[in-house]
């Protein structure tokens, strides 16, 4: 184990290619696939959670995520639109997808049916129903759904560096190019740093978006 | 599509029995792995939490760093497929331990305390009756790792030896995109056969659950 080049602090000033920076365009590729899958997987899974029409798109949409080869998938995107942010996007933002999906959906569907009833019972519109009742209730599936996402990203995230992007793929691959076994091992301490830091924030986000009624009957 | 196909079907052959060989041996060394370790999970309550975790990071850490780093680990060389190999064991066992632990911890209490009624014994216990119950959890979480492992397979091609995952990298080099879709194509069809035999295996040995979907 040779840990030279993650502690050599001329690797930690923020020029270009050094560690920080990295870190920074590897989180930039990250924040953006989750926000992007976001804003498509979660209105179509709780519409399908919501409305119970489609629901093996859901059940479905887990697998055939998984199977989708990203690196596959980011060397076509590359090869269709040429070089650039947006095939590294696309090809992450396939990998959001699925998981939040599937959890938008579980976490509806596995309510207790009685709770929605009593809103429905107590006068709540469904729009009401759903953003009131049924999305706080399912807070910690779906969180759970994002936080699998996010670990994933994060750690896929690395293939970028393979058509000549940023990223902390960076090290691994330039390392690998030159026989620096140093740097491959700075790289991959670094995500998987990364990955838990990650996930302890989206934990205690959790913990703060959930409301204390639904986290004590869990 | 077609003429790349005919031209190239040795090729492809070869990649394609590659990349089943390397996502399939993996599986079957995590599984058998896997259920001691998460046996000890439940076993000894205390471990649980650690298991979870650790399990977790290792997840966490980038197939493509893990494939390039294990030669060093391990001494071996950096084409050999041993290292895909070990790696996807190693995200296997990672899946698959928190899987069987819980799948182990959600067998009703009544039914273990009443196989120890019966005088079954501890291991005779968990072969007949515990690990039956906690089958189709198990499964399930057998399949997301056959099918992550299948997708994971074609980074090896980064490092020389990734089966259909070389069709990626021959059709970036040559900016053709036939291989490149021949290869995703295989591969999801590939992830999708797996699946559906462990579905298949599932249905045959957990019969009761069947009726149970049907009764709801």
């Amino acid at each position: 184990m040779n840990l030279t080049y993650l502690f050599d602090p001329a690797h930690w000033d923020f020029s270009t290619g050094s560690i920080p920076q990295l870190i920074v365009s590897h989180l930039w590729y990250v924040l953006l696939a989750l926000v992007l899958g976001t804003i498509i997987a979660l209105p179509v899974g709780l519409f399908i959670g919501h409305t119970g029409r489609g629901s093996f798109i859901a059940i479905n949409a887990g697998n055939a995520g998984r199977s989708l080869p990203t690196l596959g998938l980011l060397m076509l995107m590359v090869t269709l639109l040429g070089l650039g942010l947006l095939p590294v996007l696309i090809a992450l933002t396939v990998l959001v997808i699925p998981p939040i999906l599937t959890s938008a959906y579980a976490g509806l569907r596995t309510l207790d049916h009685s709770v929605v009833d009593a809103a429905r019972g107590v006068g709540m519109r469904p729009m009401q129903v759903l953003f009131r009742v049924e999305l706080p209730m399912a807070l910690p599936v779906l969180m759970s759904g994002f936080r699998s996402a996010a670990l994933q990203v994060v750690a896929t995230a690395t293939v970028a560096a393979s058509v000549g992007l940023g990223g902390l793929g960076r090290l691994l691959i330039d390392g690998l190019a030159v026989n620096d076994y140093s740097r491959v091992l700075a790289g991959a301490i670094v995500v998987a740093v990364l990955a838990v830091l990650l996930d302890l924030i989206l934990a205690l986000a959790q913990r703060w978006i959930v409301s204390p009624g639904v986290r004590a009957s869990k | 599509m077609i003429t790349y196909l005919s031209n190239n079907s040795e090729i492809i052959w070869a990649a394609l029995r590659q990349h089943i060989a390397l996502a399939l041996i993996p599986v079957v060394l995590g599984f058998l792995l896997a259920l001691p370790i998460g046996y000890l999970g439940v076993r000894f309550p205390w471990l649980y939490h650690p298991l979870v975790n650790v399990a977790g990071v290792l997840y966490s850490i980038p197939s493509l760093a893990l494939f390039v780093f294990l030669p060093v680990v391990l001494g071996t060389k950096i084409l050999s497929p041993l290292n895909i190999v070990v790696a996807l064991t190693i995200y296997t066992v990672a899946l698959l331990a928190r899987t069987v632990a819980d799948g182990l911890r959600s067998v009703d209490r009544l039914v273990t305390e009443s196989a120890t009624a019966m005088g079954y014994r501890r291991f005779r216990r968990l072969i007949d009756v515990e690990l039956p119950v906690a089958l189709p959890v198990i499964l399930a979480g057998l399949r997301v790792a056959t099918v992550s492992n299948i997708s994971l397979v074609s980074v090896g091609a980064l490092i020389g030896i990734g089966g259909l995952g070389q069709l990626f990298t021959r059709g970036f080099q040559l900016f053709y995109i036939q291989p490149i879709l021949v290869g995703i194509i295989l591969s999801v069809l590939l992830a999708g056969v797996a699946d559906l035999i462990i579905v298949l295996i599932q249905r045959a040995v957990t019969p009761w659950t069947r009726f149970q979907g049907g009764r709801a």
